[in-house]
């Protein structure tokens, strides 16, 4: 699911300064986001962040209070939905129950006054291209929801959209469906070369789909950037929590070269060894962000000294602890450990082996360590 | 042990089905003595005296009766029509719309459903005295026109809510994809909103066309001395007398409306069909 990046490529979508109230509510606080062409945009969020209002602002659904919206340069803030170059896929699909599928598909076109030898043709096409070949006379209560997916996204993509809008595309289906659309989605997106903004609360499908994220919260943009930046380069501790889980420490600067930092984690009582400067002030204070996958499980059953982690002079990079209990998840298991002074923390190992599960158990006192390279620093 | 009855195994227990067949009597054994009296050979409508369908014959030569059911008819088709065409638009407009003094609108939409039909008879028949005289002698039908008015005014509202109650199930979203594919306003509603009201505007049909052809009251106010309707022209009969021959055309009318429904709800039953082949 993974595309190459590409070259930079032209801006095709622009929100400038648009903020959007309902009543005394703000939705939608002062966002200024640019979106290129060929992108497959995701906006993620929990719910109430803003994110459906801001893509249905981009449909025009609903108008800003304050603000511009651009596609290709032309200002649309104010046009109609019938007259913008989007197609939006719904999150309930929204597929007209009393026409038939190729009915439903070719509406568009029909609006449009496509002739009918055409129109049939490139509904049939669009039929194809969402693997739904021989359902065109079937009508929507006959099919099964990942079918009605695939037409809510045929109906859009006849249109030839600029942009095509994704609004919580796969919440409605199982876990397996799930998987498979998202492979198709992509794909599909490659075939078409058509700008995609999705809007999700499911931080998988962004991660999984998208070529950027902008992460929203109350309103306001938190972060912009690709899912792997976002995964490990988190810009602040709400980030990197909604992104995934994350182990927190706060910390103070206590060596700050260029070539690596030592961090006093007081709430511990250890000191980390960072591989790069920080550049922030000893007296600011800060985070220490570190991912489950990212903390190694050693034995200390029988006083075994403290392992040498990667990367870091002995000493650093590791903590005492006990596992208060585990998660078995096939692919790997999820451990909660206690520390000494009481904290808990998160660690994820992967089963590489049919017995590795069985390496740790309840109970267990353990060492945690990390690489000079897992943790990142938060600074907000 | 013995299990637990299920939902119709109520009905095979003697004491329901005896308040059920005494039900059943009670609702429908004066319309099956109205029929069975129409064909009665006999003036007086007390007594069996033989068949005959002399009443139906009698009822057809009765030129006056053919043209009060002729004029409720009429008047029925179209206060049906015009009380759809306003009861759908006042349901989406109060549905659709966020305006100032709308709940009040709501409410007074509602109110011909509850005020007492005396009243509404009179408060028109005062409207068309003073406020808006129903030209006199005009050609048939247009000579109907009071009467449809008033009918309209209070049928609307009946259908305003059987459609309100339709539209609480549609998908907003569902118009907002018409939009987004390209249709106006406009073509929306016609596209996607209509056709998801389809059985409200049978059943809202429905219910207009029957209140129209049996009111009795405010037609009695409104209707000028030269336009009888059916139930006027009935109640004037017996007011001389209950004689068969208001029988036989009770009986008429009740197959009339009889069909009427079963072709309405045969109608629905293959729209739904149709939905779901």
């Amino acid at each position: 699911m993974f595309s190459p990046q590409a070259p930079p490529r032209r801006p095709i979508i622009e929100f400038r300064n648009i903020t959007k109230r309902f009543g005394p509510v703000v939705a939608v606080d002062n966002v200024s986001l640019t979106i290129e062409e060929g992108e497959f945009f995701a906006l993620l969020g929990p719910s109430g962040c803003g994110k459906t209002t801001l893509l249905r602002m981009l449909a025009g659904f609903e108008l800003p209070t304050s603000g511009k919206i651009l596609i290709d340069g032309k200002d649309i803030t104010r046009a109609a939905p019938n007259r913008r170059p989007v197609n939006m896929v719904f999150q309930s699909y929204a597929v007209f129950p009393h026409l038939t599928v190729i009915g439903n598909i070719e509406y568009g076109l029909r609006i449009e006054g496509v002739r009918a030898a055409e129109r049939r043709e490139r509904a049939e096409a669009a039929l194809a291209m969402v693997q739904l070949e021989g359902y065109g006379d079937r009508k929507p209560d006959q099919l099964s929801g990942g079918q009605r997916q695939r037409v809510a996204l045929a109906r859009a993509i006849v249109k030839r959209p600029r942009v095509l809008l994704l609004d919580e595309p796969l919440s409605a289906l199982d876990a397996k469906l799930r998987e498979e659309l998202r492979f198709e989605m992509s794909a599909l997106q490659d075939k078409l070369g058509i700008t995609f903004v999705m809007v999700t609360h499911d931080q998988d499908e962004a991660l999984a789909l998208a070529t950027r994220c902008a992460v929203m919260h109350k309103g306001s943009l938190m972060q912009v950037a690709t899912p792997a930046d976002l995964y490990e380069f988190p810009a602040s501790r709400l980030v990197a929590d909604f992104i995934g889980s994350v182990n927190l420490f706060e910390g103070r600067v206590v060596v700050d070269e260029n070539d690596h930092a030592i961090i006093d984690l007081p709430e511990v009582g250890i000191k980390a060894w960072l591989d790069h400067g920080t550049g922030a002030s000893g007296t600011v204070q800060f985070w220490l962000a570190l991912r489950p996958e990212k903390v190694e499980l050693h034995k200390r059953q029988n006083g075994e000294a403290p392992p040498v982690m990667e990367g870091t002079p002995p000493g650093y990079n590791v903590l005492k602890g006990t596992i208060l209990d585990i998660a078995y998840l096939g692919s790997e298991s999820v451990y909660d450990v206690r520390l000494e002074g009481g904290k808990r923390v998160r660690v994820i190992r992967p089963n590489l082996t049919r017995w590795d599960q069985e390496d740790f158990t309840w109970d267990e006192d353990v060492w945690l360590g990390w690489h000079a390279e897992g943790a990142h620093v938060l600074l907000q | 042990m013995r299990e637990a009855p299920g939902l119709l195994d109520y009905a095979r227990r003697w004491p329901l089905r005896l308040v059920m067949i005494a039900v059943g009597l009670f609702l429908y054994l004066p319309l099956m003595v109205l029929i069975v009296m129409s064909f009665n050979d006999s003036r007086r409508t007390t007594q069996w005296k033989g068949f005959t369908l002399d009443w139906y014959v009698a009822v057809f030569r009765d030129g006056e009766l053919v043209q009060a059911l002729l004029n409720s008819l009429t008047i029925a088709a179209f206060s049906t029509m015009l009380s759809v065409v306003l009861g759908t638009l006042a349901a989406i407009a109060l549905w659709r719309f966020r305006f100032g003094g709308r709940t009040t609108l709501e409410g007074a939409f509602a109110l011909p459903i509850v005020v007492p039909e005396i009243c509404l008879g009179v408060a028109l028949l005062i409207f068309f005295a003073k406020v808006m005289p129903w030209p006199v002698g005009m050609p048939w039908p247009l000579n109907l026109g009071s009467i449809v008015i008033a009918h309209v005014a209070f049928s609307f509202p009946f259908v305003a809510v059987v459609v309100r109650a339709r539209l609480a199930s549609f998908d907003r979203s569902q118009e907002e994809a018409a939009r987004d594919l390209g249709a106006s306003q406009w073509r929306a509603l016609v596209d996607v909103v209509i056709p998801h009201l389809r059985p409200a505007l049978f059943a809202g049909a429905l219910l207009a066309f029957t209140l129209s052809l049996d009111d009795f009251v405010i037609t009695f106010f409104t209707a000028g001395p030269d336009t009888v309707t059916f139930p006027v022209k009935v109640y004037s009969m017996v007011r001389f007398s209950v004689t068969p021959k208001v029988n036989a055309i009770s009986t008429l009318l009740l197959l009339f409306t009889v069909i009427l429904t079963f072709v309405a709800l045969r109608l629905q039953a293959r729209a739904e069909a149709e939905r779901k082949a």
